[in-house]
């Protein structure tokens, strides 16, 4: 490590850090990637991405048209869930399901009515396992549909001849009363544009001045490594900083999203992240020594975990242990965990001093390795 | 005669010209250890890390009850939960309060709440409540199990029902018999593999065909290729080729390690699959290109990649189906050529549809094809040469 | 000038630099002189540099001190005290000159007062400062050049290492740049450790490390030195190449082949004489960037088989006017044939004839020398036999045979160079394109290189090049001289000889006097 006698000297930092805000505002791609991105990234995901199942198209098939068959099927009509279109026989209706027009087919047999007085009336559901997501959500609304609706209809038939009531479910959903995805989203947004911003930019540049041999330039002047590193440190942070606010106010305004952890600590932690980020994309930008393998490799460590690892998408609980493992090695995880839970759920501090503990350690261990691996060589 | 001769002449040499420019692509590509390796390793990373980590399949959701009641009826109805196989019961506190807890420690995403007058309401007729609270910081998760728990709470009364009624069976009970074709049980993996197959090839050709024009330029030997008597649709070709070698590879990777690691049955013909492929790798060369004519540096390569790779990637329908979209979204998906490639190689993959039945696909890329691929050899034109 | 610095009095001439590095070299360079490290390529003269930089290991048995400061152990030390010009620059491309100055002595800590009156006058001397405001990367070659060395130079160093600083240069720039080092050196005692593959420019120094394949193979003052230059680094100046007209470049050797042995001694008239068909005509050539004209009205015929010259300071418009002629760059407006064929409308079927050598031998890297080989073979039309045939009779020419399976990044400069030629040849061009190729090439390579090119017009084909070279004019049948994207003058060597009434003289004076001339007419203009 560097041992030099002025270590870190404020003008020659000024003077870097300078040059880093003169490159960057000479450039319109990087304010393209740490404004304009995050706000494309904030509208799409936060209005496109949903799991929350809504107007499924379903086919009905009414081959017995008595009043109680058409009333167990009742519930898909006026509901926000489904949009029905009734056809006269399964044929089609398995046709339509063939083709992707419909997700679902409702089939209510001929011997419906007949078999209901023997308990033992069937009601048909086909669903097309290409579109599991919808198919899964959708099963389970209509079966719960269906039952009640017969138990219903069940009871009053019953009269007052049994003394039996019913369970009713009554859910609750914490933290996000409207039970949107768009708020479970929205945090990940965040972090997405973070490390978008805070890898890839910097492995990038910093591999940048690798390959066209600047780096052999700076290093031949007083500037020490801490003040080579800081200078392109500080920068991106301002970079990906700005994008991470103006995401937070974009989130605010358009979805609502609510706050309940302090902002100083949703800061403070996503300065932390960003921190580990910008390590992260010097150690592979110092490694690398190439824009390309830069490009790759950040994509490959940060962005394909970030996406499809860290709790974003997919719910780390049902994930197979060995990917959960696999899962916490990325510091992505652990931010997102917390970060979620610090907008939705409010200021929890043994995880929040857990989680922060862990990024800051991960900042050091990157921040660490670039230092490390940035050697006053070249060749 | 003559004219035939010439013509055939001029693509003989169309065609070695080509040959050699795939070569040398492939060969500066490939020379490099390290390059080699970033072929292969992304795409057995995301074949197995996100075959298996992309699931939205609830399994051992853990979760906590809570029984004030502590009757029969509580007792039995919580059987129902515990006999489901998707929950798995984690604490059994002894007040709602500690639930609180639970649940921001992440210790549990589902609490079951049976208040203490549960079964006298029951016996009395009334509606007896159920408190199902779910963690919304998951949202997908929480409106899964409680749709869940929902359809285990009718269950339930249903056969109470039936019970009530005697011995008869159960007059006027239902039975809902669901069948899904396709993946009869649902595993969303099913969906994700096939998806992967067209995700990595997108991500591949659009950077490689991204990168090609700038590495060259960055590293002066585009000039050179310039005075050359490559014409530009030669060029053009010969840095197309080699990117869709190498994506056509990689979803080769990905459809082999879905097919015999994840042994997801394959319904459909490999000429479908392939062709469907081809003509979503054609679809996106264009896009590629058009981004290495404009961009000066590597960096800004990269940049612009990152600005259509995103929103394209999110509004595939890969992750969050497209129905669930908003209508003007839906509307730009249509120009994301990645939505109609994911939604072909599943329904190939899973349903065996054949090219007929794929018309709503693969019209759809040969428009975005026939938009993209000219342009972006009037902006080479322009721009580059 | 050099004579005065030599007889420097006041400092001891105690060394500045010394240790023993390479293969046993026993380096040491005293303070307040020029010491020159020369050598062919790749003899290690880069990774010297980069050693007393501390930027590379020195090895086992090695040691080096700078200003009393072991490198090895303290390069941050030794790095703190040196100015390094390496051969890429290290500019930055999208800064400006003043910025990219600013950067640099900024982070030597240069105060402000010192530095407005340091700055301003290495812009005047290198004539940068009307360039401030310009982007560097929109700066030639060797105003890049010059900034890289203004921003080596803002603040006094103790030892100023430049690594071949004057490649890719013209005269004018090389000489200047010479006397502001000498200058420096007067007025702040400054020492400079520099590396040149130019025996004319080791002669400005005091003393003199000659280098092979990483060994010493002689020390001393360049007077000492002189008549034995070894292996290559006779001065395009000296003896050996005293004269330097066509057909004896060879010493000989190439008279007697090919059909030019009638002709050999006229160099201006073609073999047609006037009824030879020109191969490229340029009429009324006009290249404009936004409000700057980089080409201005110019027209000029090249005959068949001529070695044609295109010389200019940098920045002059050959690199603008040699682009064009190529199909790269599109004419603003103007007439432009090149084999008959009008570029501007089809380029592509005028780029058939055509061989082009670009000015950094765009080689792909990573490919190896055959590998090279057979892309542009391949692309020009070449396949199978007639491919490996070929390829095998360049590579004997070439003399690549030992380096055919070593990576193309991994070459010395003079082998990249003649991989580009043969590159450029495998298709029997008929029009050849040269973009300053003996730039950076010893001189033994520039030797053969000529040779060649020699061989290659006798058999006909028509070759453009640049070069910063004057002496390498005197092998053209004819040169055109640029500045400021006019033209000049246009003629053989010996007419422009006799035309500016300086029989005898070397070209070097000639360009220097025909530019110095043409820039006053112009200060006088806009003066007037």
């Amino acid at each position: 490590m560097d041992k030099r006698a002025d270590f870190l000297s404020p003008g020659r930092l000024m003077a870097l850090v300078k040059k880093e805000f003169l490159q960057i505002g000479r450039d319109s791609s990087t304010l393209l990637m740490g404004v304009v991105l995050p706000i494309i990234l904030i509208i799409i995901m936060g209005f496109g991405m949903s799991l929350d199942v809504r107007n499924v198209p379903v086919a009905v098939v009414l081959e017995d048209s008595s009043p109680a068959a058409r009333s167990v099927v009742s519930f898909v009509d006026g509901s926000e869930y489904f949009s029905p279109s009734y056809v006269t026989n399964m044929k089609e209706a398995e046709e339509m399901l063939m083709s992707h027009e419909v997700h679902a087919a409702i089939l209510v047999p001929g011997d419906f009515t007949a078999r209901l007085a023997a308990g033992e009336a069937k009601v048909q559901v086909l669903l097309n396992g290409v579109e599991a997501i919808t198919a899964m959500s959708a099963q389970k609304y209509i079966e719960a549909a269906v039952l009640s609706r017969a138990a219903e209809e069940g009871m009053k038939q019953q009269g007052d001849a049994v003394q039996a009531g019913q369970a009713v479910l009554v859910s609750r959903v914490w933290f996000n009363d409207a039970n949107t995805s768009t708020w479970f989203f929205v945090p990940g947004i965040l972090m997405m544009v973070m490390t978008l911003c805070g890898v890839f930019l910097t492995a990038v540049v910093m591999a940048r001045e690798w390959e066209r041999g600047t780096l052999e330039s700076i290093f031949v002047t007083p500037a020490s490594l801490l003040e080579i590193v800081l200078a392109k440190i500080i920068p991106y942070f301002c970079v990906a900083f700005t994008g991470f606010c103006l995401c937070l106010v974009v989130g605010q305004v358009l979805y609502d999203l609510p706050m309940r952890g302090s902002l100083a600590v949703i800061l403070f932690a996503s300065m932390l992240y960003i921190i580990v980020a910008l390590g992260l994309g010097l150690t592979i930008s110092a490694v690398t020594k190439n824009q390309f393998l830069a490009c790759q490799v950040s994509m490959l460590v940060s962005f394909l975990p970030s996406m499809m690892l860290s709790g974003f998408l997919f719910d780390l609980h049902s994930e197979p242990l060995a990917i959960q493992v696999i899962s916490r090695i990325f510091p992505t995880t652990h931010y997102l965990q917390l970060i979620k839970s610090l907008f939705l759920a409010g200021n929890y501090w043994p995880l929040i001093v857990e989680k922060c503990v862990l990024l800051a350690g991960y900042g050091i261990l990157f921040i660490g390795l670039a230092f490390r691996l940035t050697k006053r060589r070249v060749g | 005669m003559q004219m035939t001769g010439l013509v055939q002449d001029r693509l003989r040499l169309f065609w070695r010209h080509l040959l050699f420019m795939c070569q040398k692509e492939l060969l500066t590509t490939l020379k490099d250890r390290r390059m080699r390796a970033m072929m292969v390793v992304p795409a057995l990373m995301q074949g197995f890390l996100f075959g298996y980590a992309a699931s939205y399949n609830l399994d051992n959701v853990p979760y906590a009850v809570v029984d004030e009641d502590r009757s029969a009826s509580s007792r039995s109805l919580l059987g129902h939960f515990a006999g489901s196989g998707s929950f798995q019961l984690v604490a059994m506190p002894d007040s709602p309060r500690e639930i609180g807890q639970l649940i921001d420690r992440e210790e549990i995403l589902l609490a079951v709440v049976i208040p203490g007058d549960f079964e006298r309401k029951l016996q009395q007729g009334q509606a007896a409540e159920v408190q199902v609270i779910a963690d919304g910081r998951n949202s997908s998760v929480a409106g899964m199990a409680t749709g869940y728990a929902s359809r285990i709470v009718a269950e339930w009364n249903l056969e109470r029902m039936a019970e009530a009624t005697g011995v008869k069976g159960g007059q006027g009970s239902v039975s809902v018999e669901s069948r899904t074709w396709f993946n009869p049980n649902q595993i969303t993996r099913w969906i994700f593999s096939p998806g992967l197959i067209a995700m990595i090839a997108f991500v591949q050709v659009l950077l490689l065909a991204g990168m090609s024009i700038a590495r060259e330029r960055e590293q002066g030997t585009f000039d050179q290729l310039l005075v050359t008597p490559l014409s530009p649709a030669e060029l053009l070709l010969g840095k197309a080729v080699p990117p869709m070698l190498i994506g056509l590879v990689q979803s080769t990777i990905l459809f082999c390690i879905a097919r015999f690691w994840f042994r997801i049955p394959f319904a459909g013909s490999l000429v479908t699959l392939y062709l469907a492929l081809i003509l979503f790798i054609f679809s996106l060369i264009g896009v590629g290109l058009m981004i290495s004519a404009i961009s000066e540096s590597m960096q800004q390569v990269m940049v612009y990649f990152m600005v259509l790779m995103m929103p394209m990637v999110l509004l595939s329908g890969l992750a969050t189906p497209v129905i669930n979209m908003p209508e003007a979204l839906q509307y730009a998906t249509y120009a994301d050529p990645l939505r109609f490639a994911v939604d072909a190689v599943r329904r190939i993959y899973l349903e065996g549809a054949a090219a007929g039945d794929l018309l709503g696909d693969f019209v759809p890329m040969l428009l975005i094809s026939a938009i993209t691929l000219p342009l972006s050899g009037w902006l080479f034109y322009n721009r580059a040469v | 000038m050099a004579e005065e610095s030599v007889q420097r009095p006041g400092i001891a001439g105690e060394p500045l630099v010394s240790g023993r590095v390479l293969q046993n070299v026993e380096l040491e360079a005293a303070e307040g002189e020029i010491t020159a490290i020369v050598g062919p390529d790749g003899a290690g003269k880069t990774t010297l540099m980069r050693m007393v930089c501390g930027l590379l290991p020195l090895g086992e048995g090695s040691h080096l001190q700078v200003d009393g400061i072991d490198v090895a152990r303290e390069p941050w030390r030794v790095q703190s005290i040196i100015s390094y010009l390496p051969q890429k620059f290290g500019l930055y491309e999208d800064l400006t000159v003043q910025e990219n100055i600013d950067l640099y002595a900024d982070l030597h800590g240069v105060p402000g007062d010192v530095r407005q009156e340091r700055v301003g006058r290495l812009l005047h001397m290198t004539e940068m400062h009307k360039f401030t405001d310009r982007l560097a990367g929109r700066l030639s070659g060797g105003m890049k050049q010059k900034l890289g060395l203004i921003c080596t130079l803002v603040r006094s160093p103790v030892l100023l290492l430049l690594d071949e600083p004057s490649v890719g240069v013209d005269p004018l720039s090389r000489r200047e740049l010479w006397e502001i080092l000498e200058q420096l050196v007067q007025e702040e005692g400054l020492t400079v450790l520099v590396n040149t593959a130019y025996a004319e420019e080791a002669e400005r120094c005091q003393m003199v490390y000659m280098l092979d394949k990483g060994r010493l193979l002689a020390k001393g003052t360049p007077a000492e030195l002189q008549g034995e230059w070894p292996r290559g680094l006779k001065g395009m100046n000296g003896a050996g190449a005293a004269v330097r007209h066509r057909g004896s470049v060879g010493e000989g050797d190439s008279a007697g082949e090919g059909g030019k042995g009638s002709d050999s001694d006229s160099n201006s008239i073609r073999d047609g004489g006037d009824g030879a068909e020109p191969d490229i005509v340029v009429r009324n050539l006009v290249k404009r960037f936004g409000d700057f004209t980089a080409v201005s009205h110019t027209s000029f015929d090249v005959y068949k088989g001529e070695v044609f010259g295109m010389l200019g300071p940098n920045g002059a418009g050959k690199t603008t006017t040699f682009r064009m002629l190529c199909g790269l760059l599109p004419a603003t407006s103007g007439e432009l044939l090149v084999g008959g064929v009008d570029v501007r409308r089809h380029r592509n079927r005028a780029r058939e004839g055509i061989g082009y050598v670009a000015q950094k031998f765009s080689l792909y890297g990573n490919l190896t020398v055959y590998e090279n080989l057979r892309f542009y073979g391949g692309i020009y039309g070449l396949y199978g036999r007639e491919l490996t045939q070929r390829i095998d009779e360049l590579v004997a020419e070439f003399g690549l045979s030992e380096k055919l399976k070593q990576a193309a990044d991994s070459l010395p400069l003079g082998y990249k160079q003649r991989l580009s030629m043969a590159a450029a040849l495998l298709h029997r061009p008929k029009i050849l394109f040269l973009d300053e190729p003996t730039s950076g090439i010893d001189p033994e390579a520039r030797q053969n290189f000529w040779r060649q090119i020699d061989r290659l017009s006798a058999a006909g084909t028509t070759i453009i090049v640049t070069t910063h070279f004057m002496e390498e004019a005197e092998y053209c049948d004819r040169i055109m001289i640029q500045d400021h994207g006019e033209l000049l003058v246009l003629g053989s060597p010996e007419e422009i000889r006799s035309r500016m009434g300086m029989p005898g003289a070397g070209m070097n004076e000639i360009f220097i006097a025909i530019v110095e001339r043409a820039r006053q007419r112009e200060g006088g203009n806009s003066h007037g």
